[in-house]
């Protein structure tokens, strides 16, 4: 007997959701308005340290962690409709990348973790470094942690890496699967060196971390680091579909603006069903990318993620990904010869697009997986 | 009315065990894949027999009161009941013009004498019901519509004609947009609304020959055709409004629907385990990369339109385009409802060439047909690019 390939279409609300959807988008459009934006594209960390502070006062780098370890104790469900308001109003900060670590670490690390996890609710950042090459879908690590905790291997597109003060290392220990906690003032003078992004509202370097020597207790081993990888993994490509799906909306809205006051041979270039009718598939997309965020917001809890948790994970990054790409291609060529120009705000959800098309996997990648996940028991 | 859910389960069931009690035998002929495809008498007469067991057994209609013909309980059950209608793969509901649009119409904005005219004998399927909007000339621009309706004595005097009339052929009545006032300042102003009888001298219906090589629609013609004026709903000029309420239960942005499946349902589930067994390049076609792309891509679009709905419930999460989701409900669905078929045929290799009538066509070309008929939901009561003008104007705001 197969099951429905549809699965789960379960979607909760919960009021203080809706409390940190309503204080988050507040918050942002107050703090992140255009010109802030865009004041902070070419400054070192790309946001503004004072507000990040306000953040963590408001208890967001807690949000997901547990109450024990100073945190909410909301988990990561209560983070997308934060995430999701920041991507609207293209705010920076640190926070996605904290709230990432936090939860690798919680999931992989269990009592151990707890003191990085105190200082990471408490606002430490914190970021993971995974990745040792552009393919998102390779699994393989060769960084490695020996006995002496002794770290060798370099780390690439480390979110944050300017000023994450806590870096979770993926490494393999004795051939196996672990996670090395290394902090700021352990790294080599130049072990940073931070790329420049196609999205300047973003911050991201490679990391040399050899000859770290790291202390017993900062390595993480066992059963629990695989799933946790994983899981972490699935949560990236969320909480950047949540973010993505707040940036869609605002590049909606940007161009919905331009149709109605832009005249071209004598009318609103948005009585022209030309452009008319790609905006309404530009509002289609952004209302299908905020159903499955939702969607698996509703399915994520602090335990290994379920086999429908995945699923929607997957499905929210794939549909995020392509919604941004049309939305941000789309609002450029709306905007004429203006969409071509720096000034023109349609430059950044363009660019916007291009990072979170890789970040965490793209939408063939997540959709290669859902084949196998839905369409392999029909072989 | 919100129902405990225990209840509904309770019913669900009961439903559940009296349609896999009732539903009815392979007839040996082929049948409608909607309201939109009764072509003979025989699938009439079937699905009328159908259609009248349904509402004897107090499935259809039940949220209508009592007094005319429902059983005046809330809504969630009837939905329930089309749930599992459709998952039963039961034949379709032909009424649907009289039951989800005419009908719920009347409830809403008829008057007392009109309601107990005509509730019952929609329910009952007695009373067989068509829409007379659409013109030649005129297939979505419904304000443009150019039939005449002249008042003369108690009459008034119908000539003109009206084009993709489902049922127009088997019809008792028709709702049917006129014009009573030529060159009125907007076009709209012009046009009144008739709850007009068809089997009266001067009208006749004309079947039309569909890409499906079936039959369902007719072109109506009036010719002197003389109506009773006491059929106008409303007043002279009240036709615009009173057909966009109509096109509200049509669309299924206002609740109120009799219910019944209008059409086969058809998913994702459906268009894959067809597919089991074949091969694409001497592989299982399901194994194949690009076609399991695609797949995924139809599954998600399905996914979506279900999540959706479960959203739009959600007002914390709708407030940016309050009424984006159910307005864009016919767009969405009819598109993926297309799109869904034509890969189901697109994957099916040579097979997908065969026709109804070859004897190796893959489900009796349940398929091709199921393709074709789709282009009726995303032409029929607004084309996809109306709708898109719709949703452009009225949910983002966009210029005319």
């Amino acid at each position: 007997m197969t099951r429905s390939v549809v699965g789960s279409v379960a979607m909760d609300f919960s009021d203080e959701q809706a409390m940190l959807l309503d204080v988050a988008r507040e918050f942002c459009r107050d703090k992140s308005p255009m010109d802030v934006v865009r004041a902070n594209l070419e400054t070192e960390t790309g946001y503004d340290a004072a507000v990040w502070q306000e953040m963590i006062d408001l208890g967001w780098s807690g949000i997901a962690l547990p109450e024990s370890v100073g945190g909410s104790g909301l988990g990561v469900g209560a983070v997308v409709p934060v995430v999701e308001a920041m991507g609207r109003a293209l705010l920076g900060t640190p926070l996605l990348n904290t709230t990432l670590a936090g939860q690798l670490l919680l999931r992989a690390g269990g009592t151990q973790a707890e003191p990085w996890l105190a200082k990471i609710a408490a606002g430490m950042p914190a970021t993971v470094a995974h990745l040792e090459s552009a393919d998102w879908g390779s699994e393989s690590c060769f960084a490695t942690v020996d006995g002496n905790g002794v770290i060798d291997g370099k780390k690439c597109f480390v979110g944050d890496a300017g000023v994450a003060e806590i870096f979770v290392v993926v490494v393999s220990a004795a051939g196996k699967p672990a996670l090395a906690i290394v902090t700021r003032e352990q790294l080599a003078a130049n072990a940073v060196q931070m790329n420049t992004l196609i999205d300047l509202t973003k911050r991201s370097g490679k990391v040399d971390f050899s000859g770290v020597t790291v202390a017993a207790d900062a390595v993480i081993t066992g059963a629990n680091v695989v799933s946790a990888l994983r899981d972490f993994r699935l949560l990236g490509a969320l909480l950047v579909a949540a973010e993505s799906g707040g940036a869609a909306a605002s590049c909606l809205d940007t161009v919905v603006d331009y149709l109605k006051t832009r005249k071209q041979f004598g009318k609103l270039i948005g009585s022209y069903q030309a452009l008319k009718h790609p905006t309404v598939d530009i509002l289609c997309a952004v209302d299908n990318t905020r159903s499955f965020v939702y969607h698996a917001a509703t399915l994520i809890t602090d335990e290994p993620l379920s086999e429908d948790a995945e699923v929607a994970c997957r499905m929210a990054k794939a549909q995020a990904t392509d919604t941004i790409e049309y939305a941000g291609d789309r609002a450029v060529q709306f905007h004429g010869g203006i969409g071509f120009t720096w000034d023109c705000d349609a430059q950044l959800f363009i660019r916007r697009a291009q990072w979170v098309r890789q970040a965490f996997g793209d939408a063939i990648h997540h959709r290669k997986r859902l084949a196998n996940s839905l369409l392999d028991q029909f072989l | 009315m919100s129902v405990p859910a225990s209840e509904l389960k309770a019913f669900r069931a009961d439903v559940s065990a009296w349609l896999a009690d009732n539903k009815p035998a392979d007839p040996g002929f082929l049948l409608p894949q909607s309201f939109m495809e009764v072509g003979s008498e025989q699938q009439l007469d079937f699905l009328r027999e159908w259609q009248h067991k349904l509402w004897s057994a107090g499935y259809l209609g039940m949220a209508w009161p009592k007094e005319y013909g429902g059983q005046g309980v809330a809504g969630a059950f009837q939905k329930v009941a089309d749930q599992e209608m459709a998952r039963h793969n039961v034949p379709i509901c032909f009424n649907t013009i009289g039951l989800n649009w005419v009908g719920p119409m009347i409830l809403d904005i008829g008057s007392d004498a009109e309601r107990a005219k005509y509730l019952k004998g929609i329910l009952s399927g007695e009373d067989i019901w068509c829409q007379g909007f659409s013109e030649p000339d005129h297939g979505s621009d419904l304000g443009s519509a150019q039939t005449r309706a002249v008042r003369d004595g108690d009459e008034y005097v119908v000539n003109g004609s009206k084009i993709w009339t489902t049922l127009g052929n088997f019809a008792k009545y028709m709702i049917l947009l006129a014009r009573t006032t030529p060159n009125t300042e907007r076009k709209y102003d012009g046009l009144s609304f008739f709850l007009a009888p068809m089997q009266i001298p001067g009208v006749d219906a004309h079947p039309i020959r569909k890409i499906t090589g079936e039959y369902g629609f007719n072109q109506m013609f009036f010719t002197d055709a003389r109506i009773p004026a006491d059929c106008m709903m409303g007043d002279e000029g009240d036709g615009w409004r009173i057909a966009m309420k109509t096109l509200e239960y049509e669309r299924g942005v206002s609740a109120g629907q009799a219910g019944g499946l209008w059409m086969i349902r058809v998913l994702a589930d459906d268009a894959i385990s067809q597919l089991q067994g074949h091969t694409r390049d001497g592989e299982p076609v399901l194994a194949d990369p690009m076609a399991r792309d695609r797949l995924v891509q139809i599954i998600m679009e399905e996914k979506a339109l279900q999540l959706g709905q479960k959203r739009a419930g959600i007002s914390a999460l709708t407030t940016d385009y309050p009424f984006s989701l159910p307005i864009s409900g016919k767009y969405r669905g009819t598109e993926f409802t297309r799109r869904l078929r034509q890969l189901a045929v697109a994957l099916q290799g040579g097979d997908g060439a065969l026709y109804v009538g070859d004897e190796d066509v893959r489900e009796g070309g349940f398929w091709q047909r199921a393709y074709f008929n789709a282009f009726s939901a995303t032409i029929g009561g607004g084309t996809t690019q109306v709708q898109a003008n719709i949703i452009g104007e009225h949910v983002l705001g966009l210029p005319k």
